[in-house]
């Protein structure tokens, strides 16, 4: 989700239309006024501005549209109030190119560099804030957190090339940074910015190398330390002309991205070096989009639709064949299938007939799903209220509550809860329905409820080591145990699945050791001889835990042997 | 039933007068309490139209036990008064009597009589005057006769600031004949036996009419969850459009089928920690095709199929990591990957299921939530079929503007050409949440109303039956 200014030419409801169209969703109508007032009080957002924020919600992979310059360029192209730009790459007026020489020790560290020259820029304070805005979004998004890559930029005029991206052991390396007043080692920076709220973040991605990125000029002046802060000799202001930016990174692919980003927003025409992706034109047939999108129309008219897309596109005469140029500002366009998704957008949605596949098939339902539904409703006809529980708990839930210990059960656990509520997946119904009762001690007794639902075991024997079970599960609460009543449920639910009263070929009831139960009052429910379950009486301390107060009786089986 | 003595004498009055009368008046002239007389006239009502009678509230003033003595015997004043002889009499023999104390002040302010102190053998009252007119006894016989609108309202309140007089509020009936009216009246029966149908007697009764403002009793029921009610709803429809249930009995699924073999590429946010709940034990998937597991490694790190694919170093130890699934659709993925294995025949496909989300949670988001999944797989199926069926699904939903409440597409060739899917088959998805619609349905605000222990168990009591058209 992202934030643009955007000058009010539009009524919101058009603007609304338009994104939609245009395949965005505007999410919010706001000022800057009314989020901090809506965060913090009406008494903090007096002095903010009341400039209309709109709030766009922009794919993912979209980076051509994460700042005002690319939005505002690709509606324009998109609404015909401008042609679609068709980026250039240029040589310097006078002089070499620049270069980049990247040495061998980086590989320990951070293996790639790219970099270009934005030259003859003019700086408005809007456009500045815009340009470092862009940074921060990338560096957030495609950058992952500048894991992958980070950007620098710097003050071309402040400095000489060519420029040398190497590594050093961190000691070896000094330096003022951006925004201090003397010079730090490495070593020094790295304990300075554990403090700071911004930097803390970065600092992971190279701590613990031998070696640290560092990209001097042809003087030693320091441009930068990737992916954590640049020099402060080189930084950009308002007055700067020439911008050199450079793109370090773990992943060349997103690196070329990023860089493309950074110069095709600011500049149709720029000087880059190392093998920038430049335009691929790639060659489709307007019978494969028709026959994709379920449209007919000319070669012509696609080649216009994509056009509008800002992708180039022309018939090239030859049959239906359509000549589309995939800019820089594209990386997201990877298959003719995307080309085909503009085509649509193009066209709009909404103009696409819609059409009724011819699809022939017979339904089937997923037989433990279908046995599940029948069950539930006559469980619930036999006086029985349904809950609904998370899969996920906490250990103590599963084992201490239950009078269990954890590493008995066979419960998968999750190595990244961030409370306690997530950290196994529940191996039995019965804490969930106890703690529904808890959370319900003002509803009159009896309380009688039910679940059907999966709880998830190791198994070693499925491909992942884990599988559900499918469990029927259910308490009742009184003032008094009530086990001939669970007891009468489970022989109602044997009467509905079919399973008669018989040893052997039926199913009966046979006491069994349990430390969840209350002694002498828990029986294992054997079906054809094999135990599918347990009922009884629950233990004092195992109620008490559950901060219950009241006799309760469970019943808890495996419904897929009725399967 | 009230007092039958009572009620039939009641009648017999009401019959008499033919504008009605008044129950104080009927309680008086029967020789009873008014609650008895009262208490007639409810059982007579319950009987239907028999008597008429008309709630009335009257004020009237009633003598206090003080006001009866002095309506007997006189005012104090008076009796002091008399009780003086001609010679006097001494004051201390005088403060003996009952009403001396009162007496004597009031008559001395009336200037009735006259005290001697220094009379010898101590103070002595004499009369001043020859007669007195006792005004106070004689308004309180007023009253008592029931005359007292003769008297100003004044005089009616300074006897009341001498506690000789009560005003009393009485509720009374004015009862009428009602259009059913007898003087005969037969018991009522409250409810119809087995024994006056065996013997037919039901046939004389007379039945109490029931009351059909009161509330019935709530039957003993057990209750379904709104939130599955929803969801045997969407089942239903998802049949009666000819899908097919997948088995979605899966949680824990492998990074590989949750995200890799969807074309989602390794470094992509939602495989963040962040997002998805990974797994400590068993942390990691062992068993993959691995033929197709090398065409998704190509397609990610190469491209082919027609793609540039990401270009990056695709690892099997990012694939293996176990985690909660994030979405059904890597059931989806296994589904079509089995599809592709054999001879192609056009499926369509649905599920409804739990997902998980290692999200902040807030009023509308849980860590976990059902995802509703459609998938249609057939050759040449176009966005016009996507939409001409997502159009069919949300018409049957009841849902006109539904853009908003889901997330729909064609998987993308880089997904369905590994898995080994001919070349013209395309296959249409969409998704939304559960929660969502049923939210909106039953109208809940607080999803923690709806799902998991803290479920309001009211609610769930209370709620209708599900018809997502109506």
């Amino acid at each position: 989700m992202y934030l643009f200014f955007f000058y009010l030419v539009l009524a919101d409801e058009e603007f609304d239309e338009l994104c939609f169209e245009f395949g965005l969703e505007l999410d919010e109508i706001t000022s800057e006024k009314e989020l901090i007032s809506k965060e913090q009080g009406d008494s903090k957002a007096s002095g903010a501005s009341d400039v209309i924020l709109y709030k766009i919600d922009v794919p993912a992979n979209r980076y051509d549209l994460l700042c005002l310059e690319g939005l505002v360029r690709g509606l324009q192209v998109f609404k015909n109030k401008l042609d679609a730009p068709r980026y250039t790459r240029v040589s310097p007026v006078s002089g070499q190119p620049q270069r980049l020489i990247i040495t061998k020790e980086t590989a320990a560290v951070r293996p790639h560099a790219v970099a270009a020259v934005l030259r003859n820029i003019t700086f408005t304070q809007e456009r500045y804030d815009s340009f470092i805005e862009l940074q921060e979004k990338l560096h957030q998004n495609i950058c992952r957190k500048r894991s992958l890559v980070a950007i620098g930029t710097h003050d071309l005029d402040t400095i000489s090339g060519p420029f040398t991206y190497t590594a050093k052991p961190p000691g070896d390396i000094c330096f003022k940074p951006l925004n201090q007043t003397k010079e730090y080692t490495a070593t020094q920076l790295m304990s300075l910015y554990k403090s700071d709220s911004h930097l803390k973040h970065y600092l992971h991605i190279i701590e613990d190398k031998p070696v640290y990125p560092i990209i001097y000029d042809s003087n030693g002046i320091v441009l930068s330390m990737p992916p954590i802060i640049n020099g402060d000799h080189t930084k950009i202001t308002l007055k700067t002309k020439n911008v050199f930016i450079e793109c370090t990174a773990t992943d060349l692919t997103k690196a070329k991205i990023v860089l493309d980003m950074m110069v095709t927003m600011f500049k149709v025409n720029f000087t880059c070096f190392n093998n920038l992706i430049l335009i691929i034109s790639c060659l489709l047939s307007s019978e494969f989009i028709n026959h994709k999108v379920g449209i007919n129309e000319s070669t012509e008219n696609i080649a216009q639709l994509l056009t509008r897309m800002c992708l180039l596109s022309r018939a090239t005469g030859v049959g239906d064949e359509i000549e589309v140029e995939i800019p820089p500002t594209r990386s997201d366009v990877i298959h003719a299938c995307d080309i085909m998704e503009d085509a649509a957008i193009a066209y709009g949605f909404n103009n696409i007939t819609r059409t009724t596949p011819r699809t022939y098939t017979v339904a089937n339902q997923f037989p433990l799903n279908k046995l599940t539904e029948l069950l539930r409703q006559d469980l619930a006809a036999a006086g029985f209220t349904e809950a609904l529980n998370f899969a996920l708990c906490s250990q103590e839930d599963i084992g201490d509550k239950l009078g269990k210990k954890i590493s008995e059960t066979r419960a998968v656990h999750i190595s990244n809860p961030k409370t306690a509520e997530f950290q196994v997946a529940r191996t039995t119904l019965l804490p969930g329905l106890l703690k529904t009762i808890a959370a319900n001690r003002k509803m009159p007794l009896p309380l009688k409820l039910f679940e059907i639902s999966d709880v998830v075991l190791k198994d070693d024997t499925k491909d992942v080591g884990a599988r559900n079970s499918r469990r029927f599960c259910a308490v009742y609460y009184n003032k008094s145990p009530g086990f001939e009543v669970i007891h009468g449920l489970l022989d109602r639910a044997m009467q509905l699945l079919e399973v008669k009263s018989a040893r052997g070929d039926g199913y009966h009831i046979q006491a069994a050791d349990d430390s969840t139960f209350f002694p002498g009052r828990c029986a294992e429910v054997f079906v054809h001889g094999k135990s599918v379950g347990r009922l009884g009486v629950l233990h004092p301390d195992v109620i008490n835990r559950f901060e219950l107060t009241m006799p309760c009786s469970a019943l808890e089986i495996d419904i897929e042997p009725f399967l | 039933m009230a007092d039958t003595g009572v009620v039939e004498a009641l009648l017999r009055l009401v019959e008499k007068a033919d504008d009605g009368v008044d129950s104080v008046q009927v309680a008086s002239r029967l020789g009873v309490d008014h609650q008895v007389v009262v208490g007639a006239v409810k059982s007579l009502q319950a009987l239907g139209d028999v008597i008429s009678a008309d709630l009335c509230s009257s004020k009237h003033w009633e003598l206090t036990e003080e006001g009866t003595e002095i309506a007997e015997q006189g005012s104090h004043e008076a009796r002091v008064f008399s009780s003086i002889p001609l010679e006097g009499l001494v004051q201390s023999e005088l403060m003996k009597l009952s009403f001396g104390k009162i007496g004597f002040s009031k008559a001395m302010s009336n200037k009735w009589i006259r005290v001697d102190k220094t009379h010898e053998g101590g103070p002595r009252i004499f009369r001043t005057v020859d007669s007195i007119v006792d005004q106070v006894q004689e308004k309180l016989l007023l009253l008592q006769k029931g005359s007292g609108s003769e008297l100003e309202e004044k005089e009616k309140n300074e006897l009341k600031k001498r506690k000789l007089l009560s005003e009393v509020t009485v509720k009374s009936y004015w009862i009428t004949k009602g259009s059913s009216f007898s003087t005969t009246i037969t018991k009522q029966e409250t409810e119809l036996t087995p024994e006056m149908m065996a013997n037919g007697s039901w046939k004389e009764k007379k039945f109490k009419p029931y009351n059909f403002e009161a509330m019935g009793v709530a039957p003993d029921s057990g209750h379904l969850h709104p939130l599955m009610k929803v969801r045997t709803q969407f089942r239903q429809i998802f049949l009666e459009m000819g899908f097919t249930e997948m088995p979605t009995n899966n949680f824990i699924e492998s990074s590989f089928w949750n995200f890799d073999s969807l074309f989602q590429p390794q470094q992509h946010p939602a495989r963040d920690q962040h997002d998805t709940f990974f797994l400590s034990d068993p942390a990691l998937a062992h068993e993959f095709p691995q033929e197709y597991l090398q065409r998704v490694k190509k397609v990610h790190s190469e491209g082919g199929f027609g793609s540039q694919g990401y270009k990056y170093d695709w690892k099997i130890e990012e694939a293996q990591k176990n985690i909660l699934r994030t979405h059904t659709t890597a059931v989806s993925a296994r589904m079509l990957y089995k599809l592709a294995q054999q001879k192609f025949t056009p499926v369509k496909y649905f599920s409804i299921d739990r997902v998980f989300r290692n999200e902040t949670l807030d009023a509308t988001h849980l860590a976990e939530f059902h995802q509703i999944e459609g998938v249609v797989a057939d050759y040449g199926l176009t966005l016009g079929d996507l939409m001409g069926i997502l159009h069919q699904f949300f018409t049957k939903l009841g849902l006109k503007k539904w853009v908003e409440v889901g997330n729909s597409g064609i998987f993308r060739p880089e997904m369905l050409l590994p898995m080994g899917l001919p070349e013209g088959v395309s296959v249409i998805a969409w998704g939304l949440s559960l929660e969502r619609p049923t939210m909106i349905k039953y109208g809940i605000n607080n999803i923690r109303e709806l799902v998991g222990h803290k479920v309001n168990l009211q609610m769930v009591y209370d709620s209708p039956i599900c018809r997502l058209d109506s």
